[in-house]
Parts: structure tokens; C-alpha cells; sequence
């Protein structure tokens, strides 16, 4: 077997592996969303859904999220077939970046609202499920800015070999993962919140 | 600055004198014990000079089959401190009919908790993944699993869940929940120590290495089996080892999120699983079974596939009926999926809801039915050797039939309502977990040993151990099932009926023989490594093996195949055997990854943090965390990550091998235990 092909043939397994990867972590999300579902009216007489979310703030960081996928994907289109003007790759990266990072902080200032009403995780058994499954993807976010950021490092100090490239598509696959992630968070907790 | 915060931030947290174990001079004495055999350990290590050698060829290796061996290595060392535990409670409720005994009840709750931790978690499970690390990539034909780092990862976050539950015999107290820790008493109002916190952690740390294990063993098995070696053709315990896979890849997260979710109710004052405020206790123990019921095929489905092989080798016949093992190996891993509710049958669901999940559960039945009379078929009109693995795999057969019937009475609800919680279920679980899963590991163990160390293990130490198990677990079992019946509560600490007395006498001369068995198991070990030069057996095929694992020299060299053999048949050493040995001229040069210091780093950082944890302490925590993750991007920067084994090399290896075998004399299976067996199978004409 040429080295080509058997770094492609690496790459393969290595994707499949991620996508197995992506499979139980799905199953987290499942969980949380299942748990989410049974404590909706376990308010213990405080605030609900419907009092709480901020339906302009959660469709910004839907819209802010989503388009930071369509900038990922320009990230692996680029890879696939512009890898050697490394500028278009590291700016569309940047931006994703930035809109990843406008998202956590979205959603941060959104838990401090809802904090500064009393409607903390403390709260209730609802509030509780709350924040876990909402502050679950947002950390899944946040570690796929961290690891965005080791990226960008790598393909500075080692340019795009096999190795980086490998990863950068593995990274792409875990961002799209979380935008499908929020898509079903936004209509199960934002939606279905304000319409119950 | 509230009290909780100074807590975090002061240098011990929480951790003061009245953390050692005081409170009870038999807790003491084994924390002393303890401590005692670990300085020993390292002295004797450090008297000898042993370090460099164990650093560079095991702690920081990232071959498939060294970490396999340190998988059992720690299994064997947990199963010690479980099984004494067995016997303690068992000596407990011996003795304690209408008088205190001699554990207060605290500890022996606490000691019912750590057993059940430690078996399933820190015996069981490192145990079956070690068996599957060593066999399966030889299984299979393959060079390495598919992640060899992530693989030594797992095993270092594995050993560090394991010393937090040693940890917790010395310093503060393990969990009274048990081993299934249900809120709402394991929650900060019942229980605010640091019990509960270590089992979370504990199990935390466990459950996400096995998460990954599964991922790692099921893309090498997807991906990278030899040519040839289609899934039709892979032997049963690469199948078993690929259903356990797939359970763990989808078993585990439920555990982890119920144990991250009661650390968040603990920790931070959330209210998944509190009495009140919203708190809802029916998700911890859906989540918890959720995992719970697979898990328990994760245990039996590697023994299975062990006992497979057992049957067909020791009977020197083609294993019966490989198809419908294989689905019926399949379905098993299906319907696992289906049945956790029968944990809880009392808790309140409606009659049609428990209706449902007991005729789920009574389906298992079926596909069990099936292998069982698949083996019985191997068994026929074979040429069978009552050899140690097969003695396992015979009281396997009858004991584990017992067991499943006893576990078909508990599908049905009404039943259920009347032996739950009972000693009649704790029967049951160790009629399926010693006979089924614990006789399977040590088959397991017994039967690769010659392949994993070149030497084979003392016949009569194991077979007088294996007899010991077999009876030890009938008298301590079989009496459990009548007291059960007749209402003796599980988890009990003092007896108030003495008619029990007698049967609870027996369950303890069964608990001492058991923990003879255990002795016989280290004394072979000790007796085999001396006697190590007589039962050498160089050329890897102790016992005519018939699957690929058995044509490669015994230790198998770091790159397993010098050249992948071809794959025509589902016996694949047979069929080499059969065909005469061919002599692979085409030799290629191969990469093999480089040792790591970074799982064993990373591991260690692991357990630091989650000490921290357990304990508030602040900087341990955060800095346990930080450490971690600055050892997984330090590595990713490694660019020199593999070395290259010239085809020379492999030529020469393979040249000596081959030479090797020329000198050697074939023995016939009636010289199997003989000094004559090199490991070279003579032909059967």
C-alpha cells in the first residue's frame, strides 16, 4: 500500500472512530433531554418555562450557531480543495471561532438574566434539568473552541499534513454535531417552553 | 466568604485526623494491611532494582497484549480485597443471629457497597477487557487495537478509579448506598461524608474508560481484521468481545450521566434526585439500570465467548451450531436493551408496564437456550480433556442453567413482589456472575496464560481451585435461595431469626471455601512461575488451538504477525495446521507506536482530581483536572510517534521461529500436561 493511501485509509478509521464517539455522546444529550422531559413541571413552585425564556436571545445564538456551521463547513471545503492557500482556510477558522465564542457569551448573559430573577439551578428539580442539558452543549461548545484554538496552533507550527488535516475534519464533524444538538434544544426547551 | 468555599480553598478541605479509620479497630487493621502489602510492594520493587525495567516495559507500554496482562493483573488484585469482604459478611451474618456480631452496621454496609463496586467494576470488568485486549487483536489478525494510546488511557483511568476505592479503606469511609447507590440516600441530607463521593468518582472514572474501550475494540474489530477474515469467519469470543463493545459504547453514558448528576445534587445543590424541590428519584434508577441491564451482558458475553472456545478446543472438535451463536451472541445484545425495568418491578409502574418487561426478560431465555445447547452439541461425540478451562466450562454449564432459571421466576412480577429484596435475588445474580462470568475469566485466564508467558499454568493447583469455586459456590449460594423464599432480607447486618441459623452456617463454610479457591488461584500462579523452565511451551500451541491466536509464538512478538497468515476457514490454526505451516516470503517492514508516558500521566492526574473532589480540596481538584488535559495537548504536539521493525528483522524473528519448531517434537494430546508439550500440536491424522 502507497503512504497515501494508508494515511487515507488512517483517516477513514479514524473518522469512523469519531463518528462512533459522537454516537454515545448523543446518547448523553439523549439522557439530559429525557431527564429535561420528566422535570418539565417539576417547577416545586417556581418559575417555568414559560416565564423565564427570552425567545430574541435564543433565536440570536440559533442564528449565531448555525451560521458558524456554514462557516465550518467553507473550513472543510477549503481543506478539500484549496489546502494550499492556508489564509482562506485559517479565516474561515477564525470565524467560526468568533462565532462560537459570540455564542457562549450569548448564552452566558442569557443564565445571568435568569440568575438575576432567582431562577438558578437551586431552584427547582425543572431548573436543575435546565441548566444541565443547556449548559452541557455549552460546554461541548466551549471545548470545541479550545480545541479550535489548538488547531489553529498546529497548523502554524506544522502545516497541513495528514495529521492536522485529520483532525480539523474530525473537529468539523463535532461542530456540526452540536448545531444539530441546539437545533433540538431550541425546540424542545425554548419552543416548547414558551408555547406550554 | 461563605464555609463551603473556605472548605475548597483551605489546603486539606475537608480531609483532617478523623478521616483515618479509627472507628473500628477491623477497619484499622485492614487499612494497616493494606498500606503494609503496598510498601512492600514498592521496597521489594526498589530493593531489586525494578523500576526502569517496569517503566519501560509496562506502565508506559502501548502494546495491545502488556496491557492486557495489567488489565488482569489488576482484577486479580481487586478480586482479593472482594472476596474478603465476601467472606467478612458472610462470617458477620454467620455469627450475628440475635447478637450484634462483629461489624457494627455502618461498615458492614459499607462493606456490602465496596464489594459490589469493586467486583463488577475494578474485578469483572478489568478482567474480561484484559482478556479481550490480549486475545482479540490475535483473534482477528491484527497488529495493535486501532487507538493503541487511547487504549493505555483507558487503563490508567481505570487503575485510578480502582485506587480511589482502596483509598477510601484509609482515609474516610466508602458509601452505605450499595453498590446501585440510590438516591435519595446517597444525597448530602443522608449521607454528607465522603462516602458517596467516592463511589461517584470511582465509578465516573471507570465508567468513561469503558466507554472508550468499547470504542476502541469495536473499530478494530470493524476495521481492521486480517484478509480473509470476514465477520462470518471471526471466532466467537472476537464476536462476544464485539457485542460487549457495542454495549459499553451505549451502556456506560447512562451511568455516567446518573453519577455526574448525583455529584451535581451533592456538590452544587441541584435537585435531579432530592425528596423534594422538584427532585425525582425513578430517573436515577432508570438511568442506573439503563445501564445496569446491559451490563450485565457486558460480564457474561466475554465469558461466554470464552467458554466457545473452551468447548471446541478441549473437544478437539469445530465449535457446533457457529451461526446461531453468532445471533444468538447478537439478540442477546439486543434485547438487553429492553429489560432494565425488571430491576424495579415494585417501584409502582403500572401491572401492563411490568407485564411487558418480564416477558422481554423471559425472551433472553431464548437465545441463552440456544448457545447452552450449542455447547452440549460441541461437547458431543468430541474427544473431550477435563482440563482446568474445561472443568470451568463444565460446571458452567450446569450451575449457569440453574441460574437462569432462577432469573426466569424473577421475570415474572408476581414473583418478583415476593423474593425482591430478598437473599433469594442475591442468589440468583451470583448464580449468573460466578458460575456464568467469574468461571468464564478464569478459563479465560488459564487458557491464554501459555500464550501470554510461554509457560503453562500448574494443572493440579487449578484443578484443585477450580474444584473449590465449583463447591464453594454451591454451599455458599444454593442455601441463600431457601432463605430467600423463606423472607431473609438482603443487606442484613444482624439475623433476628434463628431458625436461619444452620443454612446461614453453611453459606459460610461455602464463603471460606471460595476464598480457598482464591488462594490455590495465587498459589499456582506461584508454583507455575517456578516451575516455569519444565511446562515452557515456545512454540505458542499448547492445546491444538484451532483460532488464529494459537499460530504465533508464545509470548507473541510486539507486532503479533510477521506476515498476516491467510484466512480461508472459521478455524484458522487448523486449517494452518492442515495445510502444513507456510513459510511467508514476503516480509514488510511494520510501525509499531512508541512507548507513552502520557496515559499513566494522565492517569495519575485523574485520580488527584478526583481525590480533590471527594475531599473539597480545591487546588487537588482543579489542578488533577488541569494536569490532564495539558498531558492530552502536550501529546498532541509528538510528532515521533512511531517506530519502524525492519523486514529483516521480521525474517530473521520468523526464521528462528521456524527453526525452533524443526527441533521441536509434536505431542499428542495425551502428553498435553506433559513436560513433553513445547507447544507444538502433533496433526490429528
Amino acid at each position: 500500500m502507497s503512504s497515501a493511501a494508508m494515511a487515507d485509509r488512517e483517516t477513514q478509521t479514524r473518522l469512523f472512530g469519531f463518528w462512533i464517539f459522537l454516537m454515545s455522546d448523543a446518547l448523553i444529550f439523549a439522557l439530559l433531554f429525557a431527564i429535561y422531559a420528566t422535570m418539565l413541571h417539576a417547577t416545586d413552585g417556581g418559575p417555568a418555562g414559560k416565564d423565564l425564556f427570552d425567545i430574541k436571545s435564543t433565536l440570536l445564538q440559533t442564528a449565531v450557531l448555525l451560521l458558524s456551521s456554514f462557516t465550518f463547513a467553507m473550513v472543510s471545503l477549503n481543506l478539500e480543495y484549496r489546502p494550499q492557500r492556508l489564509r482562506y482556510l485559517v479565516a474561515w477558522l477564525a470565524a467560526s471561532l468568533a462565532l462560537g465564542l459570540a455564542f457562549i457569551a450569548l448564552e452566558l448573559n442569557d443564565f445571568h438574566t435568569l440568575m438575576a430573577q432567582g431562577a438558578t439551578a437551586q431552584r427547582s428539580g425543572f431548573l436543575s434539568a435546565f441548566y444541565a442539558l443547556v449548559s452541557t452543549h455549552g460546554l461541548h461548545v466551549a471545548a470545541g473552541c479550545a480545541w479550535l484554538v489548538l488547531l489553529l496552533i498546529q497548523v502554524k507550527v506544522f502545516g497541513l499534513g495528514p495529521v492536522v488535516k485529520r483532525r480539523l475534519q474530525c473537529l468539523a464533524l463535532f461542530w456540526h454535531f452540536l448545531d444539530v444538538i441546539w437545533v433540538a434544544i431550541y425546540a424542545v426547551v425554548y419552543l416548547q417552553g414558551l408555547s406550554g | 466568604m461563605n464555609d463551603s468555599a473556605t472548605v475548597w480553598l483551605s489546603w486539606l478541605g475537608r480531609l483532617d485526623y478523623t478521616a483515618l479509620p479509627l472507628y473500628s479497630g477491623v477497619a484499622a487493621a485492614a487499612a494497616a494491611l493494606v498500606l503494609l502489602v503496598a510498601l512492600s510492594v514498592v521496597v521489594l520493587i526498589s530493593v531489586k532494582g525494578w523500576w526502569g525495567y517496569l517503566w519501560r516495559e509496562w506502565l508506559t507500554s502501548l502494546d495491545h497484549k502488556r496491557i492486557g496482562i495489567m488489565y488482569v493483573v489488576l482484577a486479580l488484585i481487586m478480586l482479593m480485597r472482594g472476596v474478603i469482604e465476601a467472606v467478612m459478611m458472610r462470617a458477620q451474618q454467620a455469627v450475628a443471629i440475635n447478637s450484634p456480631g462483629y461489624l457494627p452496621p455502618e461498615h458492614f454496609s459499607q462493606m456490602f457497597s465496596t464489594h459490589g463496586t469493586i467486583m463488577i467494576f475494578f474485578m469483572a470488568m478489568p478482567f474480561l477487557t484484559g482478556l479481550i485486549n490480549f486475545v482479540v487483536p490475535l483473534q482477528i489478525g491484527a497488529r495493535d487495537v486501532r487507538f493503541p494510546l487511547l487504549n493505555a488511557i483507558t487503563l490508567w483511568l481505570t487503575v485510578a478509579g480502582a485506587m480511589l476505592v482502596m483509598a477510601s479503606l484509609m482515609l474516610g469511609r466508602f458509601s452505605t448506598g450499595g453498590w446501585s447507590g440510590y438516591p435519595p440516600f446517597t444525597e448530602v441530607d443522608y449521607q454528607p461524608g465522603v462516602g458517596p463521593d467516592y463511589w461517584i468518582w470511582a465509578l465516573t472514572l471507570s465508567s468513561i474508560a469503558s466507554t472508550l474501550t468499547g470504542l476502541n475494540f469495536a473499530v478494530t474489530i470493524y476495521k481492521d481484521r486480517c484478509p480473509g477474515m470476514i465477520l462470518m469467519r471471526m471466532p466467537l469470543f472476537s464476536w462476544t468481545a464485539l457485542c460487549t463493545s457495542i454495549l459499553m459504547i451505549f451502556a456506560m453514558p447512562p451511568l455516567t450521566v446518573a453519577t455526574l448528576l448525583l455529584a451535581l445534587d451533592r456538590y452544587l445543590d441541584f435537585h435531579f434526585f432530592t425528596a423534594g424541590h422538584g427532585g425525582n428519584v425513578m430517573n436515577f434508577v432508570n438511568l442506573f439500570w439503563l445501564f445496569g441491564h446491559p451490563e450485565v451482558y457486558i460480564l457474561i458475553l466475554p465469558a461466554f465467548g470464552v467458554f466457545s472456545e473452551v468447548f471446541a478446543t478441549f473437544s478437539g472438535k469445530r465449535l457446533y451450531g457457529y451461526k446461531s451463536l453468532v445471533w444468538a451472541s447478537v439478540a442477546i445484545t439486543g434485547l438487553s436493551f429492553t429489560v432494565w425495568l425488571h430491576h424495579f418491578f415494585t417501584m409502582g409502574q403500572s401491572a401492563g408496564v411490568n407485564a411487558a418487561f418480564g416477558i422481554a426478560t423471559m425472551l433472553i431465555g431464548i437465545p441463552t437456550g440456544v448457545k447452552i445447547y450449542d455447547w452440549m452439541l460441541t461437547l458431543y461425540r468430541g474427544r473431550v480433556r477435563f482440563s482446568v478451562p474445561m472443568l470451568y466450562a463444565a460446571m458452567f454449564l450446569m450451575l449457569f442453567v440453574i441460574g437462569g432459571l432462577t432469573g426466569i421466576t424473577l421475570s415474572a412480577p408476581p414473583v418478583d413482589y415476593q423474593v425482591h429484596n430478598t437473599v433469594y435475588l442475591v442468589a440468583h445474580f451470583h448464580n449468573m456472575l460466578i458460575p456464568g462470568t467469574l468461571f468464564g475469566l478464569l478459563a479465560g485466564y488459564t487458557y491464554w496464560f501459555p500464550k501470554a508467558f510461554g509457560f503453562r499454568l500448574n494443572e493440579r493447583w487449578g484443578r484443585f481451585a477450580a474444584l473449590c469455586f465449583g463447591v464453594g459456590f454451591l454451599l455458599a449460594f444454593m442455601p441463600l435461595y431457601v432463605l430467600g423464599v423463606s423472607g431473609m432480607a438482603r443487606r442484613t447486618q444482624a439475623i433476628v431469626n434463628p431458625e436461619f441459623a444452620p443454612l446461614l452456617w453453611v453459606a459460610g463454610a461455602g464463603a471460606a471455601l471460595l476464598s480457598l479457591g482464591l488462594t490455590c488461584l495465587y498459589a499456582q500462579l506461584y508454583v507455575s512461575i517456578r516451575q516455569r523452565r519444565r511446562t515452557a511451551v515456545p512454540l505458542g500451541d499448547p492445546w491444538d488451538g484451532r483460532t488464529l491466536e494459537w499460530s504465533t509464538p508464545a509470548p507473541p512478538p510486539p507486532y503479533n504477525f510477521a506476515v498476516l497468515p491467510p484466512i480461508h476457514d472459521r478455524d484458522p490454526c487448523t486449517w494452518l495446521k492442515e495445510h502444513q505451516r507456510i513459510s511467508p516470503t514476503d516480509f514488510a517492514a511494520i510501525q509499531l507506536p512508541n512507548n507513552s508516558a502520557m496515559p499513566i500521566i494522565l492517569g495519575a492526574a485523574a485520580f488527584v482530581c478526583a481525590f480533590g473532589l471527594v475531599w473539597h480540596i480545591g487546588w487537588a481538584a482543579a489542578g488533577g483536572m488541569l494536569a490532564a488535559w495539558v498531558a492530552v495537548i502536550a501529546r498532541s504536539f509528538v510528532r515521533d510517534t512511531h517506530h519502524v521493525i525492519s523486514a529483516e528483522a521480521l525474517r530473521q524473528a520468523h526464521a528462528r521461529h521456524l527453526q525452533q519448531a524443526q527441533q521441536t517434537v509434536a505431542v499428542s494430546r495425551d502428553q498435553e500436561h506433559s513436560p513433553l508439550n513445547h507447544g507444538l500440536a502433533q496433526v490429528q491424522p
